[in-house]
């Protein structure tokens, strides 16, 4: 299968998710056990009104799904999965206005458990806006 | 600390606490749009995440996603550091955030890391959740936040963060 078609039938899968849909998110690249997805900036995501820095907790929806298309996106084939645990460091508050990137890559896998990392970006892409990693159940 | 005040009126107490407590959660648009608010017994809150159709990040089962349990908990534990922080000002009459004026919202704690443990899938309905400050110093804090649905035992997800506190 093309990548083209494969990007195109996990934006069809992003948009099946209420949450994801909600949050605008949009499926960039995905490859054999890594994804890219982002998502636009906007006033109700604010967490800090000072600044308008979007809320932490936006940038682990975006963290978490793609993780989560990372895992689905492994050659192996899972038929499900879903978080076991998820950190994130929060290294620099994204820029107000710009798009948020999230870059995930499923780095091990075994039988019943995908262990993932993941970056996410504004438009300064040499500079993170936080690191994730997490462990993922895997159902076959 | 000024003396506390055994015949201050309680209708003064209550709306003191909780316009303090609305200032702190209404300058945030994301907890808006989450839907999420909090019930004050005291000093103890309780964050309460009414279900909506836009929180489902499971729809085959369905469940909730696990960045909104994810923001909830780290929510809840901002909100109860920001609270406990400014309650001694509080009730000692100094000056704290008021709901009534929009033109300053208070300083958050900013999250240095926020590290969850999903212990059962979220079900589509409200989910509820309290945390406790560990460790409070001048600068860094550490926070345990736990999350539940229908039985405050079984436990939907808990987390732990740290966060820098405002300076200043």
């Amino acid at each position: 299968m093309a990548e083209t078609d494969q990007t195109r039938i996990a934006q069809q899968f992003i948009e099946a998710i209420p949450h994801a849909r909600a949050l605008g998110m949009r499926v960039d690249a995905l490859g054999e056990g890594s994804a890219t997805i982002s998502m636009p900036w906007a006033e109700h995501l604010v967490g800090d009104p000072r600044s308008g820095v979007v809320h932490g907790g936006v940038v682990s929806a975006l963290m978490d799904t793609s993780c989560g298309a990372a895992v689905m996106s492994h050659p192996s084939g899972p038929s499900s999965t879903a978080t076991i645990d998820l950190r994130i460091d929060y290294m620099r508050s994204a820029t107000k206005g710009q798009r948020i990137t999230a870059r995930a890559e499923c780095y091990h896998m075994t039988r019943t458990v995908a262990f993932v990392r993941a970056v996410a970006l504004d438009e300064d892409e040499a500079n993170p806006v936080a690191a994730a990693t997490g462990a993922f159940t895997v159902e076959r | 600390m000024m003396p506390m005040d055994r015949r201050e009126p309680l209708d003064r107490i209550k709306s003191r606490r909780d316009s303090a407590l609305a200032a702190l959660v209404s300058g945030v648009p994301y907890l808006t749009w989450l839907g999420i608010r909090f019930d004050r017994r005291g000093d103890e809150l309780t964050a309460i995440l009414p279900y909506e159709e836009k929180l489902i990040g499971n729809p085959m089962l369905p469940a909730i996603h696990g960045g909104v349990t994810a923001a909830f908990l780290e929510t809840t534990a901002i909100i109860e550091l920001a609270w406990a922080a400014m309650w001694e000002d509080m009730e000692s009459g100094r000056t704290v955030p008021d709901a009534a004026v929009a033109a300053s919202p208070p300083r958050l704690p900013k999250t240095i890391d926020f590290t969850v443990d999903y212990l059962r899938s979220g079900l589509p309905r409200d989910a509820y959740a309290r945390a406790r400050v560990v460790r409070s110093g001048r600068r860094y804090a550490s926070v345990q936040v736990e999350a539940w649905q229908d039985n405050r035992a079984r436990l939907m997800a808990q987390a732990t963060g740290h966060f820098l506190m405002p300076q200043g």
